[in-house]
């Protein structure tokens, strides 16, 4: 495991939807890369066999009942929204100009 | 009259017996506020409006000879992760900046319904992820005990501000200490409840598997009746457990013999001199009442810190994916939505977030899954089990809830060094156990001790009854924070 390569950061700030200025890939890099070092104990655990929790006290997930129920008025949901256009929300188009990369920085697309 | 340091259970007594009236208890927290929190920084906002007007509301009931609730009048603070219909909620993050929830989270309706009165909002670490509430992305809060220290976190503003006398009580949250470790650091009492007990509808998420809501009190008695008041099934939240809420209150019973009280050594390998002095003294006055100790050992305890920082990462990169500047808060125009998008979490998180949503990414990415959060969960069973043995040998934990008094300013240089601060309280999150910190001391310099006690699902009845025996033993009495106006 670690130390983490500047492409790589880059590609898990993309993942992440994060768009870091130079100076913070580099910190970053650097600080993942001790993170994880650290972390990196956790592989010498015995765990054969042993199951992932999924719940640390025993319980069982409910499904509600499938019937129409009272929400939000849409004026008091859309309240907080950034852009809109009466009960719309206003959003840029999801394709990139060509060329551009997603997150605006250098990083590569998967 | 000086009513700040009023307990929860006196101020609803006296306003139900007439001795005072709400809007008097209200206006006087809120003229505290103005003179003392400049100081402190608890508060991100104070509703002064909200507050009279629902004052206004307890006196007419009273008046009228409405029944009151059982926190009739009692002025409490918030963390600002719980959503408040019409107040600002942030998560001290500027990608919530003035944003307002159009409704409450349960345990706010549920503190109204009780007839609490939210002052205001308090600080903490963004979206709770720290141990100082330096992360606030808005401002720090101080210590009261020692203003150049911080307040612990990241439940920070609502430790100080209980400590402070500037609310009856507070609610916080905790994933990995967060209540435990600031009400350990400001001399006041946290309760972690049971992962389930309380409703995490309306809690902005942090990390939805180790997330509880709990209370901040100047008391292990107003924790139960805190604790009271919130605790109970909500459909609203999946993970919330259908199980009978016992009397809180009835807990306080004051007898701890016959008790086993499990020492586990791992705990107690490295703290300073000072805490290992004050959980001596707190073990001994808890066998002179006829405790039993059980020497013990939770063998996995050294993998809990690496297992808790690849799971609530995860969890939170996952969580905060729908901070992205279309629904609400913080937008970064841009030409294509991708950009926007990073744009926006780029410019409205903190180092702290970015710093834990990039190793959620990583730890959670194609290929990686089973080499960290599989193998994180896996030692999480591992840990669980610890416990579950542990619970056959001894009724309560007993450990410090942090290996340091409060810290200065600055002083965690690195990221490693603050989430070593959370060394003790993280196992707790992760086997979805109930834990408290109560008060068992002060350093030679001032500053607070707090120890730790864990228990078993859903038995904070004994957290409360042994966390009684400790404050009354070795608690802090009358002591206030010097220098605030606070001296009794």
């Amino acid at each position: 495991m670690p130390a983490l390569t500047r492409t790589e950061v880059e590609e898990i700030a993309l993942l992440a939807r994060l768009h870091l200025e130079p100076a913070e890939l580099e910190r970053m890099q650097h600080e993942l890369g001790v993170i994880l070092e650290h972390f990196a104990a956790l592989a010498a655990v015995p765990t054969e066999g042993v199951p992932a929790m999924t719940h640390a006290v025993p319980m069982d997930l409910r499904l509600r009942p499938d019937v129409v129920a009272p929400s939000l008025p849409v004026e008091l949901a859309l309240a907080g929204v950034p852009r809109r256009d009466g009960a719309l929300i206003v959003v840029p188009s999801s394709i990139a100009p060509p060329g551009r990369s997603p997150t605006g920085g250098t990083g590569t697309k998967p | 009259m000086t009513t700040q340091f009023w307990s929860v259970a006196d101020t609803a007594r006296r306003i139900a017996a007439g001795e005072i009236t709400a809007a008097q208890i209200v206006d006087a927290m809120i003229a505290r506020i103005r003179a003392v929190d400049d100081v402190i920084g608890a508060y991100l906002a104070v509703d002064e409006d909200g507050a009279r007007a629902a004052a206004e509301e307890v006196d007419r009931q009273r008046a009228a000879n409405a029944p009151l609730g059982p926190l009739a009048g009692v002025p409490i603070a918030l963390k600002d992760v719980l959503v408040t219909r019409g107040l600002a909620t942030t998560a001290a993050s500027r990608i919530l900046e003035g944003w307002i929830p159009p409704y409450d989270a349960h345990v706010v309706e549920r503190l109204r319904a009780a007839g609490a009165i939210v002052l205001g909002k308090v600080n903490c670490d963004e979206f709770a992820m720290g141990s100082s509430t330096e992360n606030s992305a808005y401002q720090p809060t101080r210590n009261p005990w020692d203003l150049s220290r911080v307040p612990g976190g990241s439940s920070g503003g609502s430790s100080a501000a209980v400590a402070a006398g500037l609310c009856a009580a507070s609610l916080g949250t905790d994933t990995g200490g967060s209540i435990r470790q600031p009400a350990a650091f400001c001399g006041v009492v946290g309760l972690k409840p049971t992962y389930g007990r309380v409703s995490r509808w309306g809690v902005v998420a942090f990390a939805s598997s180790l997330d509880q809501v709990g209370p901040l009190t100047r008391s292990v008695a107003d924790a139960a009746l805190m604790l009271q008041a919130i605790a109970g099934f909500d459909p609203r939240d999946s993970t919330s457990l259908d199980a009978a809420v016992p009397s809180y209150a009835d807990a306080m019973t004051g007898d701890v013999r016959g008790l086993r009280v499990g020492l586990p050594q791992e705990y107690f390998e490295a703290m300073d001199d000072e805490i290992r002095a004050a959980l001596r003294r707190t073990v001994a006055a808890l066998v002179e009442r006829g405790a039993e100790l059980v020497d013990l050992s939770l063998p996995h305890t050294a993998h809990a810190l690496p297992a808790y920082y690849l799971v609530a990462p995860a969890e939170a990169s996952s969580n905060l994916a729908r901070f992205d500047g279309v629904r609400y808060g913080l937008r970064v125009e841009a030409p294509d939505l991708l950009d926007m998008y990073a744009r926006t979490r780029g410019a409205g998180f903190g180092p702290e977030v970015k710093r834990r949503i990039m190793i959620g990414s990583y730890a959670l990415r194609s290929g990686y899954y089973d080499a960290y959060y599989k193998k994180a969960q896996q030692v999480r069973t591992l840990i669980k089990r610890d416990f579950d043995h542990a619970f056959q040998y001894c009724d309560v934990v007993l450990t410090p809830t942090t290996p340091t008094p409060a810290f200065a300013f600055g002083a965690k240089s690195t990221p490693m060094d603050m989430y070593l601060a959370d060394v003790f309280t993280l196992s707790c999150n992760l086997a979805g156990l109930p834990g408290i910190s109560v008060p068992c001391g002060l350093t030679g310099e001032g500053l607070p001790i707090g120890v730790q006690l864990l228990a078993r699902p859903l038995d904070e009845v004994t957290l409360l009854r042994v966390g009684g025996v400790i404050e009354a033993a070795v608690g802090l009495g009358d002591r206030r924070p010097p220098g605030i106006g606070g001296a009794a």
